[in-house]
């Protein structure tokens, strides 16, 4: 019975993303416990999300805590409005405005990782190309059509899409089969990635802070459990030997 | 000195209230079956998840705020701002979902075992209403986070009230209180929620378990522990004491007071849920996106669709079969009738013998193809429709409720096993 | 035969054993129900200590602030104040401040860091109203002193240095929330010096 539970349990997730799965996402290999990848993480995205994208649930405060960044570090890098350092990470950003802006207003970002998905967030923001017929000339293989301009243009540059036609039922396809780099960004297309994965490891972390703490905690709480299930054992054992 | 002032206490109290008496009555003397196995577990299981949801839930309202405008925000403020606000979301969520699984072990334990036979229709009774509240239960809760989810999913089953003839319409507008799911829909979802339904269910509770104890439990040899008095040798009889109520008129056999031996028992299968209860809280409370769905971690958007919306899974059997039918109408029947003809058990299954052990091969058949279309459908209600996958839930469907129309037929001159004189163990 | 339990030893061991071990389990599983009510971030965010700008006070002046949701009052009291402060012993429940209801580096006849500026929590002693102000019109109070603080409800008397007068209700001076100079003309209110 046990074995159908974990079955169930496992089996089903598999399914679904078989049934969804018809954009490859890169796997993001972030790491949590890495606090300089998420002090990088975090400084990115101050400079380059949060003027548009706000984490409206999470606090400035936690955040230097958590990623070990001191209060006056904080204050003066990474927060850029009026906020103090205990206030949630809104933006000034006009809701009404925005959307009349870029066609949608910017979504708040705190939980996107818990959204879309870490592998998601990692492959749209590699994934913008040249696209003259946008409004922001750019277009995004992951998200086509999105709103959004590329924000990190001067570290990746814009990628050109190469296409390739196929003929289906005498309809001519074009699909993108690679981005190639058009070598304007600061970074290479290594840092890049880099870069981008430490701006998704703090996504995730902002997803769910204490999702660490969770996962110590959880050890010591099974630990015990066991042991507890160990002593209830012996314990039935000792009392039904009345009946048997 | 202390005993005598302890004993002393127990005599006051046991002379206004019968403290001592219900004790004996319902658990220090009271005859349980000795041959009971894992399928057992699940009811003290279910007991222990109440109490959980219930103090959980509890805790959750002092921050949560049950408005269109900050239900969202306030969970996240539990997530983050709350101190171990995180552990008691987990334990409630999780919960829901363990509910559930005990909940469904449970009720298939009572299947096999025949546990809904006479005299045991109105335990069964009971517990189906249990079940149907805790649906409306899980339902209600499931619009407070105010997620995509919720607000869609609350969409769809809301509407499946539209279905219903003449009134169909004027009814969706009453229960959501607005043209759309709104703040009104949320505050009176949270008012049943945490109120109404929860007592409805502690009453459910209770009455399952007078019920129970009324005419005693079942076991997997489906035979029962109190014989005719006089029926059965001195040196037969349990070796225990059991209370007058359940020895002056009856000789009880294979019995054992259900405390300290299944007391013991529970609390050893309490320790070994709570290690799979806590693997889920603490590593996965997500549950691979099937407890927390990843796009109820968007806010309701009424005009936004999340491009696949699928009920929590513990629904998704029923759901399936609403969506296996091509018709609004008809749909709706088999969904609502899906759950009302289980209520009808006790008198669809005409058979004297209650355990699978000794029933028919058409009868373990009959179990197991119900089994196996259930889990299908549950599959099924999950992912996004196909005309394949749709026809596969038609064949589910049917196999749901032929297993109802052949257990009525074949149950009337089954060819049974000859029953036991004595529990057995297996 | 009776339904007592063989008492071995082996069974006193392992259900004592086993209570205690589940006690903890459970003893542990409250401690999340009973943190969860402690300040959650939210609270503490708005019950940060507040900076205050005092250098536009002028002599006299009170300016009232909100630190923690109570009022906090900041006093530029005058020499004249501060000479009155120095004579009050004698009508005074506590003058020399022996009540814990100061920082240690407000132990002195005018409870506070500098001599001039006066801050204290606008809360009283007695029952938590909060006093008015009167700059020049206490002698209605107090013969003889010209300013001091009054409460409205219950008729409590404080001088310009928060401390309770005889024969009033209120049983504490007022209390001195930590606080300390940031710069000459910047209190901080809510933490002692070199406090985090």
């Amino acid at each position: 019975m046990k074995k159908l539970m974990i079955a169930l349990i496992t089996f089903l997730p598999a399914v679904v993303f078989a049934s969804t799965g018809n954009i490859h996402l890169d796997k993001a290999r972030y790491d949590l416990s890495d606090k300089v990848s998420l002090q990088r993480g975090a400084k990115l995205f101050s400079n380059y999300c949060l003027a548009c994208h706000s984490t409206g649930y999470q606090r400035y405060q936690r955040v230097a805590t958590d990623l070990e960044i001191p209060d006056e570090l904080m204050k003066d890098n990474l927060i850029f409005t009026d906020s103090k350092i205990g206030d949630l990470m809104i933006n000034s950003m006009d809701k009404k405005e925005s959307a009349k802006w870029f066609g949608n207003a910017p979504p708040d970002l705190t939980l996107e990782a818990r959204l879309r998905g870490a592998d998601w967030i990692y492959t749209y923001l590699r994934s913008f190309y040249k696209d003259e017929t946008r409004p922001f000339s750019v277009n995004n293989v992951v998200f086509p059509d999105v709103a959004m301009p590329h924000v990190l243009e001067e570290l990746q540059g814009i990628p050109t899409a190469i296409f390739e036609t196929t003929m289906i039922d005498g309809v001519e396809h074009k699909t993108i089969i690679a981005l190639k780099s058009n070598g304007q960004g600061e970074m290479s297309s290594d840092e890049y990635d880099n870069a981008v994965l430490d701006l998704v490891n703090f996504l995730v972390y902002a997803g769910e802070p204490n999702k660490l703490e969770r996962q110590s905690l959880g050890v010591w709480v099974i630990a015990f459990l066991i042991i507890l299930f160990i002593l209830s054992y012996l314990l039935k054992k000792e009392y039904w030997r009345d009946v048997h | 000195m202390l005993k005598k002032l302890l004993l002393g206490t127990v005599d006051w109290i046991d002379a206004r209230i019968p403290m001592t008496e219900t004790w004996n009555k319902h658990l220090a003397q009271y005859p349980t079956p000795v041959n009971f196995n894992f399928w057992y577990f699940f009811g003290s299981l279910a007991m222990l998840i109440l109490v959980n949801q219930i103090l959980t839930g509890i805790w959750l309202t002092m921050h949560y705020n049950p408005s269109a405008e900050g239900a969202f925000a306030s969970i996240e403020y539990i997530m983050r701002d709350v101190p171990y606000g995180w552990l008691l979301r987990y334990m409630h969520s999780t919960g829901a979902s363990a509910f559930f699984v005990v909940i469904y072990l449970h009720m298939f334990r009572g299947l096999i075992y025949g546990s809904y036979q006479k005299p045991r229709e109105l335990i069964w009774i009971f517990g189906m209403f249990i079940f149907l509240a805790l649906m409306a239960e899980a339902f209600m809760g499931y619009l407070l986070p105010w997620g995509q989810m919720s607000f869609w999913g609350a969409q769809v089953i809301i509407s499946l009230f539209g279905a219903i003839p003449i009134v169909g319409d004027d009814l969706t507008l009453w229960i959501r209180g607005d043209y759309v799911i709104s703040g009104a829909t949320l505050n009176r979802f949270f008012a049943l929620h945490v109120i109404a339904i929860p007592l409805a269910l502690v009453v459910l509770v209770f009455l399952h378990i007078v019920a129970l104890h009324e005419v005693g439990s079942n076991n997997p040899d489906g035979i029962e522990i109190k014989r005719k008095k006089g029926s059965i040798a001195e040196h037969e009889k349990s070796k225990f004491t059991f209370h007058k109520q359940y020895s002056a008129k009856k000789d009880i056999i294979d019995a054992i007071p259900f405390h300290p031996y299944f007391t013991v028992k529970d609390i050893m299968g309490v320790a070994g849920f709570l290690i799979f209860f806590c693997a889920v809280i603490f590593f996965m409370p997500e549950g691979g996106g099937y407890f927390l769905e990843a796009p109820n971690f968007e806010p309701a958007n009424g005009l936004k669709t999340p491009t696949h919306i699928a009920p929590v899974w513990y629904y998704t059997p029923f759901y399936a079969i609403l969506r296996a039918i091509p018709d609004k109408l008809i749909g709706v029947a088999f969904f609502g009738g899906s759950i009302v003809i289980l209520f009808f058990l006790p008198w669809l299954d005409r058979c004297k013998v209650k355990s699978i052990r000794y029933r028919s091969w058409k009868h373990k058949l009959n179990i197991a193809q119900f089994t196996i279309c259930f889990i299908v459908l549950g599959v099924l209600g999950a992912l996004p429709t196909t005309p394949l996958l749709t026809k596969i839930a038609q064949v589910g469907t049917i196999g749901y409720f032929s297993f109802f129309i052949a257990l009525w037929i074949y149950s009337k001159n089954e060819k049974t096993k000859p029953l036991p004189t004595r529990l057995t163990f297996k | 035969m009776s339904n007592a339990p063989v008492n071995s030893g082996r069974r006193k061991f392992l259900t004592l054993t086993t209570a205690v071990v589940g006690g903890v389990g459970a003893a542990v599983v409250a401690v999340p129900f009973v943190k969860s009510w402690s300040p959650s971030e939210k609270a503490k965010a708005a019950g940060a200590p507040v900076t205050v700008d005092i250098s536009k006070i002028k002599p006299g002046q009170l300016i009232r602030v909100e630190w923690r949701g109570k009022p906090v009052w900041i006093v530029s009291r005058t020499q004249k104040i501060l000479d009155e402060l120095a004579t009050l012993n004698d009508q005074l429940r506590d003058p020399n401040s022996q009540e814990p209801q100061q920082p240690e580096y407000a132990l002195n006849t005018g409870r506070s860091l500098k001599p001039d500026i006066f801050v204290a929590v606008g809360i009283c002693t007695h029952l938590g109203c909060s006093p008015t102000y009167l700059p020049d019109s206490f002698s209605e109070q107090v013969e003889g002193v010209e300013s001091g603080f009054f409460c409205p409800c219950h008729g409590s008397k404080f001088d310009l240095a928060g401390r309770v007068f005889q024969n009033v209700p209120a049983p504490l001076n007022l209390v001195i929330p930590p606080h300390y100079y940031v710069s000459d003309t910047t209190i901080l209110i809510g933490l002692d010096k070199g406090d985090a």
